[in-house]
């Protein structure tokens, strides 16, 4: 993944970053496998390396493929990433260790959704019980996001087509148009 | 060696946060800029994850044989995540075409020079 991040960062046609974003779509969907969590990675699966690099290549259709050699030395840009990086890595640090079953997160809500889920909500995936009953209004409120992103687009692609049409005849008489 | 073995995960995960950063910060080409936020959104996706992770733990299915479990909050959590990443793309995208169809380009340097002519 790391070495994939690189070469998306290098590569300038953008063809081969969109391809580089798919692989390392799945290269993290294989490492959620490994983290458990199989839900998600079916879903960045389908939706990260599947939908995205669909509409990415789409928009590349739409415009250009090539990106535009750099005019300013990158310094200030890697000065303020690198020191975010340090300070984010001295921020794990004091992250509780990898897999501890008795880590602060692993205490409060999660072994009450493991030993009642099935009882309650008659699912033996708990992940889906969570998603769709105890935390339904989270459900409801992407719903809305993704509702409120589709309009958004649709009116933002709606408004250049209504412009292009206008543009060619400027000459029309207007009178026809009220025919 | 444990210890570092141990931080591996959140340093792999740190890396990734920070090319993100760096593509979205230092690139001027909008689409490369839209690759860099969903890398940027995957690393904390990788974040959530990491800690829900329990050593000798299954994936939270219900099933007879095994007792130990991972975490499945952030599972939700992060489903929620990718969809609502994936609208923020689909939008960001649409305001691209958008740009170069008033402009011509989806570059920032470009842009500034047609402003500061205009």
């Amino acid at each position: 993944m790391v070495i994939t991040v690189v070469g998306i960062i290098r590569a300038h046609n953008l063809f081969a970053v969109v391809m580089l974003g798919g692989v390392y779509s799945f290269l993290m969907a294989t490492v959620m496998v490994i983290l458990d969590a199989v839900d998600v990675s079916m879903t960045e699966a389908a939706v990260g390396a599947g939908m995205s690099t669909v509409l990415l290549l789409a928009v590349l259709h739409l415009t250009r493929t090539r990106e535009a050699p750099l005019r300013h030395k990158p310094y200030i840009p890697l000065f303020v990433c690198l020191l975010t990086g340090g300070a984010l890595v001295y921020g794990t640090l004091d992250l509780p260790p990898f897999g501890e079953a008795n880590a602060p997160q692993n205490l409060h809500v999660a072994p009450y959704y493991i030993e009642n889920a099935e009882r309650e909500t008659h699912s033996p995936n708990i992940v889906t019980a969570v998603l769709a009953s105890y935390r339904g209004y989270d459900t409801l409120g992407e719903v809305t996001v993704i509702f409120t992103a589709g309009i958004g687009v649709l009116i933002l692609l709606a408004s250049g087509v209504r412009r292009r049409r206008v543009k060619p005849d400027p000459l029309q008489d207007p009178k026809d148009d009220a025919l | 060696m444990t210890t570092i073995l141990a931080d591996l995960n959140y340093w792999v995960t740190v890396f990734l946060l920070v090319g993100g950063l760096y593509i979205v910060v230092a690139h001027g080409n909008m689409i490369k800029k839209l690759v860099g936020l969903s890398i940027f959104q995957t690393s904390v996706y990788l974040l959530f994850l990491s800690p829900g992770k329990v050593l000798g733990g299954t994936a939270p299915i219900i099933a007879e044989g095994f007792d130990v479990y991972s975490n499945p909050l952030p599972h939700v959590l992060i489903l929620t995540a990718i969809v609502v990443g994936v609208a923020t793309i689909a939008l960001g995208l649409a305001l691209v075409v958008r740009i170069h169809r008033s402009y011509g380009t989806i570059e920032e340097d470009e842009l500034h020079d047609l402003e500061s002519d205009a």
